[in-house]
This record gives structure tokens, C-alpha cells and sequence, in this order.
């Protein structure tokens, strides 16, 4: 009984911090209608500030606390006047993607400041345990706690009380409203992000000081729970963000104690898909409201797609084709067949997120089960490699699509959260099913890639394999595109519920999308199992569902040619240019902040 | 009025609460077949909400509604569809980067056979398979309808028929509303719903729509129209319904219902609103 007293306190004090981000997330989404993903890297920058803070300048606690405050609201109000403002009247998805590339860059520039290695960050409390029932609890758990309540009753006399509290509610209510009696909504955002901002940075902080280690794989981390506590609390909702922080962190303290450590996101994550599925609107939410009625075409940027001419297309294949009978190095090869790869992958995020809609931050979860699939199917069962990659392909669209299902009935930013969630599970189960997938230890030996008997080794022939391959899908998307099909899903993006009352079930449409695009992404997978020869649960990462979405916006969404024009651009250019790996990612991150400020419909616009 | 047969449309008692707010409180209401009802009143009245009741938008708290022959209460908006029950709305609701041709020919879905065959379980794996090889019926199916949606664009003249391949965001308001009316025309529906079609629209383009809506009733269409200009109401109603706070306060053919006490009552105990609305529509 005295561990389960443990494990609640445990799950409670971890809620509290989970709650200092989610408080943030909510007040910026009840004003802004915005699910803001870089509220984990300003949780970064808080933790490594006060590592500054606290190792190198030797700060008491006290002013530990206020310097992490006031920067990471800086670094908020930087945030909301530069990477947010510009966007207000934009499409509603463009300031979700700015959030997700300026957290590329805020993580990227700690890791380029701080080096990727984890640091130590001490506690400045005595080092003492009191005893409580069974369990024990120290000063930091204690401080941690404090510091959630009273930022929580400061954030509540200042929403009630303060003037600008009142003009922050107002705005939330109904922004347009306040606008017209005379709030100034810039001012009110500029508030709302610095006090996030400022909340996000010291919860970092605490973290770090709680478990003794800070490092950048922290960012994305505490976005993810804070993003699952403030949605199961009821989005907009700050005291349902309190309360969903404390649930998250008391289900997922339990999960650990029956299952294991290696369990605790899995819970996270169910828990959202859950909630998301059974009252989209969060655990709190009021009663069922009537379906409003935007104006349609809102989500996508309308613009007129460049037509490329056919023979334009077919002498860019051929001269891609014969390029290998040149002598050109391995290297550029390499680069190629990446690009070809990648854009198997794009473009099916580009028929998903593009041309029906759904845009996924979980696509990396196809490659996956692609890649773990054909890498099983061949090694356990000797299926001939060629067959294996197929089976992959298939197993991607059977099982991706059937995973994704419980996101269907979801719009918009929900769809997002719900595919990164569902990538999540995708690689914690993978970690966890030992018996299949060989958990932490991955997959190695996988056979390298052959048809027809005749193992393909050479880069030349692997070049030509995945070129091929990539060229016939993106023929066949092409086709169903210019089908009935095409103008369905285009239909379900543009009006979900002008579809449906024509006739268009959605659960249909959007499964044959995932069908028809997890297939590609799981034949992508495939044939990347059998080029690495050896998979692990960490293979195909969110870095790699994000970056596919950056190459689908850069190429224009929906737009198949964009799609491999954008994967070419985004792994030749850094290789051109011989950036190093470690500026690549800082690069992604930048440019999807200038497509989405300057070019939303990308280079070859929208279809 | 209960007196027909067998109503095409027949709602009892339907209600719909929001909170504490019964925006459609004990409706009942009876199309007969070939019919046009006209449903007035103040904005807020309900009338939006009666439609996405009976569209399968939106699920009512009590009541039934029913069509044909059949209970229709609760259906899935899909599924009315199939059934024959086409809607434009209020604030225009075409699909912005469409083409007027694919906007149309998406009001088509539910008359495609040859690519949407109804085979259960696998139907819509077939349905992709056929997409994507396109055998002769498909193809052919597909001309047929290209060439019946461009029919449909001829009744509006010279409005839509040049724009027919440009996307409908680049479109007038008017010409919008347009193409709803088409891509509700494509389904061949037994029943239209019209939800204030000549919003926005001015002297001359109402002119054209109340011909054209005249046109649709006199091929035999069943039609149930919310209007706010009186005038077409009048012309083109053969009863009207009022409705006031989400409940009917009269019904009857429009010359009755217009001199009716209780209506006047609620557009001018509503302010100015009623009379502003009507000249300024």
C-alpha cells in the first residue's frame, strides 16, 4: 500500500509540471485558437537558462527562478511578435506550422549552443526526504507543488482581477467582439505568450533540477504532454489544464507502477487518443454545440497550381534516369536515392495532408511499419525481398489506417495532434512488443534489396530501383487524382460538411486515402529497412514526419510533382552547400517559417 | 393541409435545445409532392436549424421527421443524400478550390454506379481499384455526367458556363450561390432545400433566381424554401409558414399569412429588424 501512496505523490508532483506547460498551451489556445508546439522548446531554453543560471553564475534559488522567468517570457514575446503576429490573418493551419518551425529552431540553436550531450542540472535544495504515510517527499517536491499552486492562483487573480486579465477572457470569448469594444488583441496575445512563456521556462527548470539531467530531447517531449493535459482538460480550458496535467501524470505514475518505465508515454498517449475520440472537446467540456459554418476553402491557401507540361516532366525523368551513365560520385548517387525515398514518403503526406486535408505530424509511423514489416516478412519468413517490400507497402496501409481511424471524426488542429499521437504509439509499442520487434534492440541483418533473385548492391541499381519506384507511384497518384477520387477528397478538405451532405462519408474517403498513401509510405519504409540493414524503434522519428511536411508545404500541398521537387530541394540543397548535419534541421525549421510567412501555397501551389 | 395522402416530407413535434434555448420547438409540417413552402420569419426565428434537422446536420432533442414512406429521423447527412434530399446553405458553402465542373459534379456522387459499385465490405477498395483503371463504364459514366452538369450550368445562362473551369473561390458571391444550386440540381433531388438563395444578391440576379426556382417548381420539384424578400415568397409559395422563437406562429397561403396579427407582431416586436431586413435584402 506505501509504494501506491508513493506513486500517487510521484504522479501528482510530475502532473503539477506537466500543468505549469499545459496552463500556457490553454491560455494561448483560448485566445488564439492555437496549439502552440514550441511551448516545449521555450521549456527547453527555461531548463538550460537555469543551468546557466545555476552552474556557471551561481544564482541563489530565489533569482534562479526570476532570471529563467523573465527570459523565457523574452524569448516568448520574441516568439509572438515575429514568428505569430504577421500571421493573423492567414489560413488557419499556417500558425501551427510556424510554432512547429520555431521549435525546430529554438531546440536546434540550445543544441548548437549547449552541444546534444546531457548536463546535470542540481538541485539548489538540501538533499533531504520527509516521511509521509508510507512514502517520503523532498524539498524539491514540495517547491515544485508551490510553485504550481501559487503560479495558478497568481494566473487566477490576474485573469479575474487585472484589467488586462479581463481583456485576455474577453478575447477568448469572442475575439472579433473584443476587438470592437476597443481590446487591444496584439497586447493581450503579447500577455498571454509571455506568460506562458515565462511558466513553460521555469517548469523546464524544475524538471531538469528533478531529475538531475537536462538535454534537448526534453523540447518535443514536454510539448507532447503538455499538448495531451491540456486536450484531455479541454482545449482553451485553464483549470481543465490543471486538472488534466494532475489525471496525465497520475495515470502515467500508475502505468509505471504496473507495466514499467519503458510504459509511461504509451499511457500518455492512449489516454489522449481516448479522450480525443470520446469527447473531442475534453473531459470538461459543455454539451454538444451545433456544427458551425465557416467559410470554406479557410484551411488551404487557395491559389492556381503552376501546370507543368507533360514533356517538361517526362525529359526531368529521363534525365534523372541516365544520370548514373555519368560518371558521377557515389555520393551524389546516395543523395538521390535519399531524395527518391523521401519522396515516396511526401507524397503520401501530400495526398493526406494536401488533397484530403488530414494534415498528420505522424507520418514517420508509416515508414516504420513498413520497414519493420518487409525487414520481418524476409527475415523470419524468407520472403523474397522484393515481396517483402510489397508486404510492407500493404501492411502500411492496412494497419496505418486502422490505427489512424479514431481521427476521422476530427477537424483540423485535433487531426494533427491526434496523428502525432497515434506516431507515438507507433514507435512505444514497437519498443515494448519484444517478442516481435526485438523492443530497444532493433532489427539487424536485415538482407539488402533484390528482384526477381538478383540482389541489387551496386548504387546504381538501387538509384534505378527506388527512382522507378518513386516515378510509378506518384504516376499512379497522379491518376487517381484526375479520378472521381481526386475531386472527393479535394471535396472533404475544401467542406467537410457540404461533402457529407452530398453524399460523402467521410470515414470512407479518408480511409482510402490513408489506404492508398500508407501504402507508399510503407513501400518507402521498406525499401529503407533493406538499405540500412538494420531498424531500431528510433529509425523513423517525429524529426522525419516533420520534415516530410515541410517538403509537401514546400512543394505545395496536394501537388505530386511538388512533392518530389520539394524532397530533391530539401536533401540536395544542404548537400550542395555542404551545410553540416547539425545546421540541417536549423535549416528545416527555417524554411518552413518563410513558406508558411511567405509562400503557403509553396513553390508549385496548392491543387 | 394534413389532408394529402402521403406528404413527401412530414415533420411532428421536432425540437432542437441549445442549452436553454429552444431554437425549434414542436414543429409540424407537411410537403406535398410537387409542393413549394416557403419558411419566414425574424432572423434566429430557427429556421437554419429546422433545415439541419431535417438534413441530418444536426439531431433533434424530440420529434420525427419523415420521408416518402420512411422514418428519416436521425439519419446520417450521407445517407440523406442517397435518399434524395439535396440542400444549398446559408452562407454558401462551395468548395473553394474546386472547379465550378467538379463542384457540380461532386452534387453527382450519389448517381455514380459504374465506379461506386454496392458491394459490402470491399466496395470501397473496388471503388479505388476502378478509379484508378478506369475501365470503359467508368469512363463513360463520367461523360455522361460532365455533360448533364454542363446542361445544368446552361439554365443560368451565360453565368457559369465560361467559368466552368475556374476554381470557386475566384467566383462572384452571386455566382457562388449559383453553383450551389447546380451541385443540388446534379443529385436529382426529390426534395430541394433552399436556404435564402438570393442573399446578397440584387434587383436583377433575385429577378433570375425566382424565374429559375418558378422553372424548378413547375417541372414538379419539392421545394422548401427559406426567403427573407417577401415578394418572392409571395409569388413563388404555395403556403407559407412563419416562424417566430423556434415555434410556427402561422400557415397558409402567403396573401393569409401576410395580414395574419401575430406575424406582423413578431417582425415588428423584434425592433425594426423585420422591416430593416426586407429592404435591405
Amino acid at each position: 500500500m506505501s509504494s501506491w501512496l508513493d506513486y500517487t505523490i510521484n504522479g501528482l508532483i510530475v502532473g503539477n509540471v506537466y500543468a505549469l506547460v499545459a496552463v500556457g498551451l490553454a491560455l494561448i489556445f483560448g485566445v488564439s485558437r492555437l496549439i502552440n508546439f514550441a511551448q516545449g522548446s521555450i521549456y527547453l531554453v527555461g531548463a538550460y537558462i537555469g543551468w546557466v543560471a545555476v552552474v556557471q553564475l551561481h544564482t541563489p534559488l530565489p533569482l534562479t527562478i526570476i532570471v529563467v522567468a523573465a527570459t523565457a517570457a523574452v524569448v516568448g514575446l520574441i516568439l509572438e511578435r515575429f514568428g505569430l503576429r504577421p500571421l493573423q490573418n492567414s489560413v488557419r493551419i499556417a500558425p501551427l506550422l510556424a510554432t512547429i518551425g520555431i521549435s525546430f529552431v529554438l531546440d536546434q540553436l540550445v543544441m548548437l549552443t549547449f552541444s546534444p550531450n546531457p548536463r546535470a542540472l542540481p538541485s539548489q535544495l538540501p538533499d533531504i526526504r520527509f516521511q509521509l504515510g508510507g512514502g517520503t517527499i523532498g524539498p524539491l517536491d514540495l517547491l515544485i507543488a508551490g510553485v504550481g499552486i501559487t503560479s495558478a492562483l497568481l494566473l487566477f487573480v490576474f485573469l479575474r482581477y487585472s484589467k488586462l486579465g479581463w481583456a485576455v477572457r474577453a478575447a477568448s470569448q469572442d475575439r472579433d467582439a473584443a476587438m470592437q469594444m476597443g481590446v487591444d488583441v496584439n497586447r493581450v496575445n503579447q500577455a498571454v505568450f509571455g506568460i506562458a512563456a515565462a511558466l513553460g521556462g521555469v517548469s523546464g527548470m524544475l524538471v531538469g533540477m528533478y531529475y538531475n539531467q537536462i538535454d534537448t530531447a526534453m523540447s518535443l517531449q514536454a510539448t507532447l504532454k503538455g499538448v495531451v493535459a491540456e486536450v484531455v482538460g479541454g482545449a482553451g480550458n485553464v483549470p481543465g489544464a490543471v486538472i488534466g496535467s494532475l489525471l496525465l501524470g497520475l495515470v502515467e505514475s500508475y502505468g509505471v507502477a504496473v507495466f514499467g518505465t519503458s510504459y509511461r508515454n504509451l499511457f500518455a498517449f492512449l489516454l489522449l487518443v481516448v479522450v480525443l475520440v470520446l469527447r473531442p472537446n475534453g473531459l470538461f467540456a459543455s454539451a454538444r454545440q451545433a456544427p458551425p459554418e465557416p467559410l470554406t476553402g479557410t484551411f488551404i491557401a487557395p491559389s492556381r497550381p503552376v501546370r507543368i507540361p507533360r514533356w517538361a516532366l517526362a525529359v526531368a525523368a529521363a534525365a534523372f534516369a541516365i544520370l548514373p551513365l555519368f560518371p558521377v560520385s557515389f555520393y551524389v548517387l546516395q543523395t538521390l536515392i535519399n531524395a527518391w525515398l523521401l519522396g515516396m514518403l511526401a507524397l503520401s503526406l501530400t495526398l493526406v495532408a494536401g488533397t484530403i486535408g488530414q494534415v498528420s505530424l505522424g507520418h514517420a509511423a508509416l515508414l516504420a511499419i513498413g520497414a519493420y514489416t518487409s525487414a520481418l516478412l524476409s527475415l523470419a519468413l524468407s520472403v523474397p525481398v522484393g515481396l517483402a517490400v510489397i508486404g510492407g507497402g500493404l501492411m502500411s496501409a492496412a494497419l496505418g489506417t486502422l490505427l489512424i481511424s479514431p481521427s476521422f471524426r476530427l477537424r483540423g488542429h485535433y487531426v494533427s495532434i491526434a496523428t502525432l499521437a497515434i506516431g507515438e504509439i507507433v514507435s512505444l509499442v514497437i519498443l515494448n512488443w519484444e517478442s516481435v520487434t526485438r523492443g530497444p534492440i532493433g532489427i539487424s541483418g536485415i538482407p539488402p534489396l533484390s528482384l526477381f533473385g538478383y540482389d541489387l548492391i551496386s548504387p546504381t541499381s538501387i538509384y534505378w530501383f527506388s527512382l522507378v519506384v518513386m516515378v510509378a507511384l506518384a504516376l499512379l497518384q497522379g491518376r487517381l487524382l484526375t479520378s472521381h477520387l481526386g475531386r472527393s477528397f479535394r471535396a472533404i478538405r475544401d467542406d467537410d460538411i457540404a461533402a457529407r451532405a452530398y453524399g460523402l462519408s467521410l470515414n470512407r474517403y479518408k480511409s482510402l486515402a490513408f489506404i492508398f498513401g500508407g501504402f507508399a509510405a510503407g513501400v518507402s519504409g521498406g525499401i529503407a529497412a533493406h538499405l540500412y540493414s538494420y531498424i531500431n524503434h528510433e529509425t523513423f522519428n517525429t524529426q522525419q514526419s516533420i520534415l516530410a511536411l515541410t517538403v509537401v508545404i514546400l512543394g505545395g500541398l496536394g501537388n505530386v510533382v511538388g512533392a518530389i521537387v520539394g524532397s530533391v530541394a530539401l536533401v540536395g540543397l544542404p548537400e550542395v552547400f555542404r551545410i553540416a548535419a547539425e545546421y540541417r534541421i536549423l535549416i528545416y525549421g527555417v524554411v518552413l517559417l518563410l513558406l508558411v510567412r511567405f509562400r503557403p501555397q509553396g513553390l508549385l501551389g496548392t491543387i | 393541409m394534413g389532408e394529402q395522402h402521403n406528404p413527401m416530407l412530414s415533420l411532428r413535434g421536432l425540437t432542437r435545445r441549445f442549452g436553454g434555448l429552444t431554437a425549434v420547438d414542436a414543429i409540424d409540417l407537411d410537403l406535398a409532392r410537387g409542393e413549394l413552402i416557403s419558411i419566414i420569419g425574424p432572423n434566429g426565428a430557427g429556421k437554419t436549424t429546422l433545415f439541419n434537422l431535417v438534413t441530418g446536420l444536426d439531431r433533434p432533442d424530440a420529434g420525427t421527421v419523415r420521408f416518402g414512406s420512411q422514418d428519416i429521423t436521425g439519419f446520417s447527412p450521407e445517407r440523406l443524400a442517397a435518399e434524395g434530399i439535396a440542400r444549398t446553405f446559408q452562407l454558401g458553402r462551395v468548395f473553394g478550390n474546386l472547379s465550378v465542373m467538379d463542384n457540380v459534379l461532386i452534387g453527382a456522387h450519389t448517381r455514380l454506379r459504374a465506379v461506386k459499385p454496392a458491394v459490402p465490405v470491399i466496395g470501397p477498395l473496388l471503388e479505388l481499384g476502378l478509379a484508378l483503371l478506369r475501365p470503359s463504364s467508368v469512363k463513360a459514366e463520367e461523360e455522361r455526367l460532365r455533360e448533364e452538369v454542363k446542361a445544368i450550368l446552361a439554365r443560368f445562362g451565360e453565368r457559369l458556363l465560361p467559368r466552368i473551369d475556374q476554381p470557386a473561390y475566384s467566383l462572384s458571391y452571386a455566382n457562388r450561390r449559383r453553383v450551389e444550386i447546380a451541385r443540388a440540381l446534379a443529385l436529382k433531388p426529390r426534395l430541394l432545400l433552399l436556404d435564402e438563395p438570393t442573399a446578397g444578391m440584387n434587383p436583377t440576379e433575385t429577378a433570375e433566381m425566382q424565374a429559375l426556382v418558378a422553372e424548378l417548381k413547375t417541372e414538379g420539384l419539392t421545394i422548401l424554401l427559406i426567403e427573407h424578400k417577401l415578394e418572392m415568397v409571395m409569388r413563388l409559395s404555395d403556403r407559407v409558414i412563419v416562424m417566430d422563437e423556434g415555434k410556427k406562429i402561422a400557415e397558409g397561403p402567403g396573401e393569409e399569412v401576410r395580414g395574419d396579427p401575430k406575424v406582423i407582431e413578431a417582425y415588428l416586436g423584434h425592433g425594426l429588424s423585420g422591416a430593416t431586413e426586407e429592404s435591405a435584402a
